[in-house]
């Protein structure tokens, strides 16, 4: 019962954690088709900055207001996105529109490839520490469990988020825009929707949403250059799981990654990794295309 | 021109590729021996990959053949002792080609982004499984001793070379077997599939058998070139089957293109190259100067450089 | 009188709440040039998806020369020899005219295509030549598709689809996107080269004197439903015909 307990609250926040790292992936590819295989050195270079910004916040005598660490954390994922966001969508990506979906992720992944070492040249190759904001909420305990309250703050970050993501889109009108360019992209350009617009916004919020997911990661962790080959890894089985494209999808995927991880963790860690991967060859024997997404046929 | 360096019968062509190669191989310093050899090796996985993006499809994790080939070998090597090169290589072929034919007719339903994914996904399982288990060593991988070759145990100079030599014999049979491949009906089967699914379909053959065919030829390619990185290194670790290392096998093959085989083993020479060169002078750019050269390539040459090497592919035009 | 090749038996096909095809129920006699006129979302397309296996009928059977083809797939369809062209047509975009044909060619062969055998080898581009040259487009050979005008499109497009041994064609609008004044030589070039190969033919068409010209039998759809089914003057003159279909067109 206890073990139970125990993978449950854990699944949730690593749900959540997944989650907030394949919302920008699954948003990035809805919108624009794009299948990103950068996004995880956006979201370790979002761990870097909130590591600089947090380091630079308490060498200023922040240490007089500690809970102004978290500002600085979500600042420095705000000035990766509104740098790398339009530097890559408008400088790099839009030269490929039109191109096959495939030429677009090896696109990517040469983004990825000059990421990886900008971020030595930058940070260089030592680790980096920022535990403080970490610890600052104090611990959690649910009678024989034992959480860092942070962890909790995760789980409440995803759910803000995810809702805030979701309300956007079908809410509001600007996020209507935006459904109506993913339901269709030339009828929307001669409805006189500013697409190139549309794009880059989306795409700097994807980078966002991933630097966001490393600035929150960054005082769990020790910041080293080699974290954001593995958190793609894991987006993609997410993102895969749910159904390319879906918030709905990419929920679900990260709370069913986030379990199975956890039990695997509790009962049998030499398979870790391998649940991941089970539980999305699993969801793709039955729907092939995810969770969330119908298949379509095509017209002839 | 170009039909005078790539003789049209094959045959003739291999034997040409492979005299050339023992010459040069003869007056290679033993460094540049070792280079070339892990080229050739890694070539053969890229020729894997190369095989797969003629009918359109992308593997991102090639890694996994790779990967297989190598332990494969390495531990037959270890646990009864199996040290010619011949029997490894046919293990090789043996332990890629049984996964491949679990694995490509499930595979060979999915396309684009979703092929890319699905291949790179099984890659990081065997990845996290090898790295998990401590009885093949864990992260750290295991050794494995020198090859033989058919009861001859040479060392030193004598071993790199000997080596050499058969990597080479190994690459121009296998190319010259790829470009039968690629210039038969299959071949231009492959091609059309890339262009247009449905009407392969509607022509009446099976696109599906097709495709895993071409991906259990791709498997044997990487389980063979496995093989020979092991012998080669003399260590394996499951770093073979990491996505980054699949992704250098992409880089080769987009460098590369599909029309020209001797372009991807020629790519993957140059990626040899430029790494041994950057790992001494710029340990921490060197895979920004692979992601600035990828780009450029796609850029400018959506068929590869391969496709400035290959023979014009269209007759002559009239008028 | 010549026996029946293909026969449908209360063919059902709804998507959603749009039938597509309604108790469709026709029997085809071997060597027979049928036609097929209706407006648009009328369920034509959808009855040649369905013979050709692409979609499968909710309810109804499909037979071909006696076999029932309604559950396989359209590559074994295709195998069995009813063929069919689209109303856009499917080529390999980045192969040549003659790659195409050569493609076409090497499937459809008695023996599987092969590993080794080169797909130019002489007698092959021979082959595929010759049948270009039945449709009068061997001109555009070192053409890729994306430099062909549209007539030269649909017309390759067939003569993808007659390689091997047919004995049903169903074409799609073989005319549509074609300018007005080519459509008479380009049904005369198809129909010249489908009469050698001695098929049985189904074309769906808008142009009402092409109707009259090419079939022996107009299928009237309307609906998913078969309106009409007769010789073109009787179905031309049909009231309901006049007013359901051809009054929209013409």
């Amino acid at each position: 019962m206890e073990l139970l307990a125990y993978i449950l609250v854990d699944g949730l926040i690593y749900g959540a954690w997944l989650f907030i790292v394949s919302l920008g992936l699954t948003l990035v590819f809805g919108i624009l088709n794009i299948l990103n295989m950068a996004h995880g050195s956006l979201y370790a270079i979002g761990a870097y900055a909130a590591a600089s910004a947090v380091g630079a916040y308490f060498a200023l005598g922040g240490e007089a207001f500690p809970f102004g660490s978290y500002a600085a954390m979500v600042i420095g994922a705000i000035f990766v996105a509104l740098i790398l966001g339009p530097l890559l969508e408008y400088g790099l990506l839009r030269h490929f529109y039109g191109r096959d979906h495939v030429i677009l992720v090896l696109v990517t992944y040469g983004v990825f490839l000059i990421l990886e070492d900008a971020m030595k040249l930058i940070w260089g190759v030592t680790p980096l520490f920022v535990s403080e904001p970490y610890s600052l909420l104090g611990n959690v305990e649910f009678g024989p469990l034992y959480y860092v309250t942070y962890d909790f703050l995760v789980i409440a970050v995803a759910i803000l988020v995810g809702l805030g993501v979701w309300f956007v889109l079908n809410r509001t009108k600007r996020g209507k825009v935006v459904l109506a360019v993913i339901h269709d992209r030339e009828m929307s350009k001669t409805m006189g929707v500013n697409v190139d617009r549309v794009f880059l916004i989306s795409f700097t919020l994807g980078v966002f949403l991933a630097a966001l997911g490393g600035a929150l990661t960054a005082p769990m962790i020790s910041v080293s250059p080699s974290i954001g080959v593995n958190v793609i890894i894991l987006a993609f089985a997410v993102v895969i799981i749910g159904g390319l494209g879906s918030i709905e999808g990419a929920a679900i995927g990260a709370l069913f990654v986030g379990i199975a991880r956890a039990a695997s963790v509790h009962l049998l860690p030499e398979a870790e990794l391998f649940v991941i991967y089970l539980v999305m060859a699993i969801v793709l024997v039955f729907r092939p295309e995810g969770l969330f997404q119908k298949t379509q046929a095509r017209k002839i | 021109m170009t039909e005078f360096i790539f003789p049209r019968s094959i045959p003739l062509a291999c034997a040409l590729a492979l005299a050339v190669l023992v010459v040069v191989g003869l007056i290679l310093p033993d460094w540049a021996m070792f280079l070339a050899t892990m080229a050739f090796s890694k070539g053969m996985v890229a020729l894997g990959v190369v095989c797969l993006m003629r009918s359109g499809l992308v593997s991102f994790g090639q890694g996994l053949y790779y990967c297989i080939g190598a332990y494969a070998s390495g531990l037959m090597a270890t646990w009864i002792g199996i040290s010619d090169i011949f029997l490894m290589s046919l293990l090789g072929i043996i332990a890629s080609g049984i996964v491949a034919v679990i694995f490509g007719p499930l595979l060979a339903t999915y396309r684009g982004i979703f092929f890319a994914m699905l291949t790179l996904s099984l890659s990081m399982i065997l990845y996290g499984t090898l790295s998990k288990m401590s009885v093949l060593g864990g992260t750290d991988g295991l050794n494995v001793s020198a090859p033989t070759f058919l009861g001859y145990h040479p060392e030193g100079r004598a071993l790199g070379l000997s080596l050499y030599m058969f990597t080479c014999a190994v690459i121009v049979v296998y190319g010259g077997l790829v470009r039968t491949l690629f210039d038969s009906e299959r071949g231009l089967i492959s091609l059309a599939i890339r262009d247009n699914e449905l009407r392969v379909e509607y022509l009446g053959t099976s696109v599906r058998t097709e495709i895993a065919v071409t991906y259990i030829v791709a498997a044997i390619a990487g389980g063979i070139g496995g093989v020979i990185s092991g012998a080669a290194i003399g260590h394996v670790d499951p770093e073979y089957a990491y996505w980054t290392t699949s992704g250098e096998f992409v880089f080769v093959a987009i460098l590369s293109g599909y029309f020209s085989i001797p372009a991807v083993f020629l790519g993957s020479v140059v990626l040899e190259i430029v790494r041994s060169f950057s790992n001494l002078y710029f340990p921490n750019t060197w895979q920004m100067s692979l992601g600035i050269f990828l780009l450029i390539v796609i850029l400018l040459f959506p068929k590869g450089l391969g496709s400035l090497l290959s023979r014009s592919k269209k007759p002559e035009k009239k008028q | 009188m010549s026996a029946t090749i293909l026969t449908t038996e209360n063919l059902n096909k709804s998507f959603g709440a749009v039938t597509a095809a309604r108790e469709v129920s026709v029997a085809v006699p071997d060597g027979a040039v049928w036609s097929m006129i209706g407006s648009n979302g009328a369920g034509k397309t959808t009855f040649v998806n369905m013979v050709t296996g692409y979609i499968k009928p909710d309810t109804g059977r499909i037979l071909f020369n006696g076999t029932d083809i309604t559950k396989m797939s359209p590559r074994q369809i295709t195998r069995l020899g009813i063929r069919r062209s689209f109303q856009i047509p499917q080529l390999c975009a980045e192969l040549t005219m003659l790659e195409n044909m050569l493609v076409s060619l090497s499937i459809n062969r008695k023996h599987k295509p092969s590993y080794k055998r080169s797909a130019r080898r002489p007698s092959q581009v021979d082959e595929a030549m010759d049948t270009l040259k039945r449709f009068r487009i061997e001109n555009y050979h070192d053409r890729l598709m994306s430099e062909l005008p549209a007539g030269v499109r649909k017309l390759l497009d067939i003569a993808m689809a007659i390689s091997g041994t047919p004995r049903v064609m169903l074409l799609d609008e073989p005319t549509s996107g074609v300018a007005a004044e080519e459509k008479f030589p380009l049904m005369d070039l198809v129909m010249e080269a489908l009469s050698k190969s001695n098929v049985t033919v189904m074309f769906v068409e808008h142009d009402m004197d092409i109707i009259t010209r090419y079939s022996e039998r107009v299928l009237a759809f309307y609906d998913g439903e078969i309106i009409a089914n007769d010789a073109p003057d009787q179905v031309l003159s049909d009231k309901i015909v006049q007013q359901y279909i051809t009054g929209t067109t013409k």
